[in-house]
């Protein structure tokens, strides 16, 4: 895949009329594969991603668990979530998730920005934010399903994972996905990951004893460009509130690109009408309509 | 007394916030300090107003935004109009909340929109006071929409105070809101203006024309000059005066 330009831009929030350039190029969607049940939980991916980002080092904090933090931060976009799970006969085993932004093929944070071209997705696939054209709203944060961007503070932008567009622009793999020791981290074109991913799925059903196994790869946001392999993939909430049906809120979806312009249009109308009435009724004049004095101006005197 | 085109000078108003002077044939309508309050009302709403339509689609965005600089900019100065605007509601509805209270007249009126709406040569009918029912209803709107936006903008601003869903729930209402003042606004624009001449010098200078008044404001007139405002009007359509 790594021959093909991957980063030919597919949709721009906010942006009135068409993308430029679409359609150019003949594209392939990328994926990363997470296999959770390989996940040793190291967190080489973690450092992997706060190196080649540059991200400036945040406190972590301690929770009585492994997980560095509590959740991603904007300086943080990749953290695993280590998650103590009850199995049937009482005994415990780890679910380890690595929790990042996960590229939905309709992303609902594209959906919610209002600023042309803070948040651009592009024909691989990718969801990356721009942040110079970031108006620090906040807006995406209530778009997004799984609770991704983060704000800044200090530079009113919001950041989150790129997928390492940078590198994946020129071929390379993610930070995260060249650092994995175990090789539970995958990425190829969406077509393979997926193929991996149910084979995968198939070997822990069929050879491990994981008969609820399975592909995490959610219809409702129409799929995602980083899937999971799960255990037990009927309980996503498990591995730390991965949602089951992920949702853009209606707002995003039926509100802003719809009946929102329908009502602009609509008092724009009523605007055009008050014209015409104006045209057609004419002013409500005062009864009996006034004089002119000698001066040309009105008069209205009291009778006397 | 000074005279000035034969017009003589009856009353004047005079407050550290400005002075009104009425002239005869004249009635005191707004005092200086409705006046400025009314105007500072309108200037927060209409950069609160433009700052927000920049943000609400991506048709405005690229010509409203660059008004204030950028969207960054829009969006940093937005909730501080905002706060402005709502300050100056504060006063307005200080002023006003008497004289706007709902009476069982202005459910008559309402009934009577259509009519004030196209007949527009007809005087309007003997009971409408100082305000009509129309405009007690934008009054009480903008009232309660400064609530709404001051809520909803709270936690749009700040998302942190509450949940994700909180703030996408805020979004609509203030989007809602928006739109209901943005046609209220076109509205008393027009009422304001064109619509009703003679109106908007009450709202400059202070003063509107008796006829103006027993026109428009019959009851209202009735209680100022505790004259008939039927019989004026029709004496003066007479040859009773000048
Ligand atoms: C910039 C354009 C505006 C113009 C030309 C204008 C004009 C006027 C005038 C002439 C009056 C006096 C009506 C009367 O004496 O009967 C008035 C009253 C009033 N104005 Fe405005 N106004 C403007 C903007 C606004 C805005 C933005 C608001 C609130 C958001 C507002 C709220 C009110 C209210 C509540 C009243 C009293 C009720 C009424 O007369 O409708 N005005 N305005």
């Amino acid at each position: 895949m790594s021959e093909e330009k991957t980063l030919q831009t597919k949709a721009i929030s906010a942006h009135p009329g068409s993308v430029p350039g679409r359609h150019m190029q003949r594209e392939v969607e990328v994926c990363k594969m997470i296999d959770a049940t390989t996940c040793i939980g190291c967190k080489a991916c973690e450092v992997a991603c706060v190196e080649w980002n540059d991200l400036p080092f945040g406190e972590t904090t301690f929770d009585n668990t492994y997980q560095t933090m509590t959740q991603t931060r904007w300086n943080y976009w990749n953290l695993i979530k280590f998650n103590e799970h009850k199995r049937a006969d009482g005994t415990l085993m780890w679910l380890m998730r690595k929790d990042q932004c996960m590229h939905c093929a309709d992303p609902g944070c594209l959906r919610a920005c209002p600023a042309d071209g803070a948040i651009v997705q592009y024909e691989n696939g990718i969801v990356d934010f721009q942040q110079e054209n970031c108006i620090g709203c906040q807006l995406c944060l209530s778009g997004c399903p799984f609770d991704i961007p983060r704000f800044n503070p200090t530079t009113k932008k919001v950041y989150k994972c790129s997928l390492c567009s940078d590198r994946v622009g020129q071929g390379l793999e993610p930070a995260c996905i060249k650092s994995c020791p175990t090789g539970c981290l995958h990425f190829g074109t969406k077509a393979e990951m997926k193929d991996l991913a149910e084979a995968r799925a198939k070997q822990l059903r069929d050879v491990s004893g994981f008969e609820n196994a399975g592909v995490y790869d959610p219809d409702s946001v129409n799929g995602t460009h980083v899937i999971y392999v799960l255990h037990d993939a009927t309980n996503p909430e498990a591995y730390g509130g991965l949602p089951k049906t992920p949702r853009i809120p209606f707002v995003y979806t039926l509100w802003k690109p719809i009946l929102k312009p329908l009502s602009l249009f609509t008092v724009f109308a009523g605007v055009l009408g008050m014209f015409f009435h104006y045209v057609s009724y004419g002013p409500r004049r005062t009864v009996p309509p006034p004089r002119k004095d000698e001066h040309g101006n009105d008069t209205q005197r009291p009778a006397r | 007394m000074a005279t000035t085109h034969n017009v003589q000078r009856v009353e004047a108003e005079h407050t550290s916030f400005g002075r009104t002077t009425v002239y005869e044939g004249e009635l005191l309508r707004h005092s200086a300090y409705t006046r400025v309050v009314h105007w500072l009302v309108a200037l927060t709403f209409l950069l609160a107003l433009l700052s927000g339509f920049a943000l609400f689609s991506p048709w405005l965005y690229a010509w409203i935004a660059p008004i204030f600089g950028s969207g960054a900019r829009a969006r940093l100065l937005h909730p501080w109009f905002g706060i402005a605007f709502a300050i100056a509601v504060l006063f307005q509805v200080r002023g006003w909340a008497y004289q706007m209270r709902w009476q069982p007249k202005d459910r008559e009126w309402v009934k009577h929109a259509k009519d004030y709406a196209t007949k527009t040569d007809e005087p309007e009918p003997e009971y409408v006071g100082k305000f009509n029912g129309g405009q007690k209803i934008w009054f009480w709107v903008m009232a309660w929409s400064a609530v709404i936006f001051l809520v909803t903008g709270v936690f749009l601003w700040f998302p942190e105070i509450l949940s994700r869903t909180a703030m996408w729930i805020c979004y609509f209402f203030h989007d809602l809101m928006g739109l209901i003042m943005l046609g209220g606004f076109f509205i008393h624009l027009y009422e304001g203006t064109s619509g009703i001449p003679g109106t908007l010098r009450g709202m400059l200078h202070g003063t509107v024309t008796r006829a103006w008044a027993w026109t428009h404001h019959p009851a209202w007139y009735r209680e100022v000059t505790g004259r008939d405002p039927i019989r004026d009007r029709e004496q003066d359509g007479g040859q009773l005066s000048r």
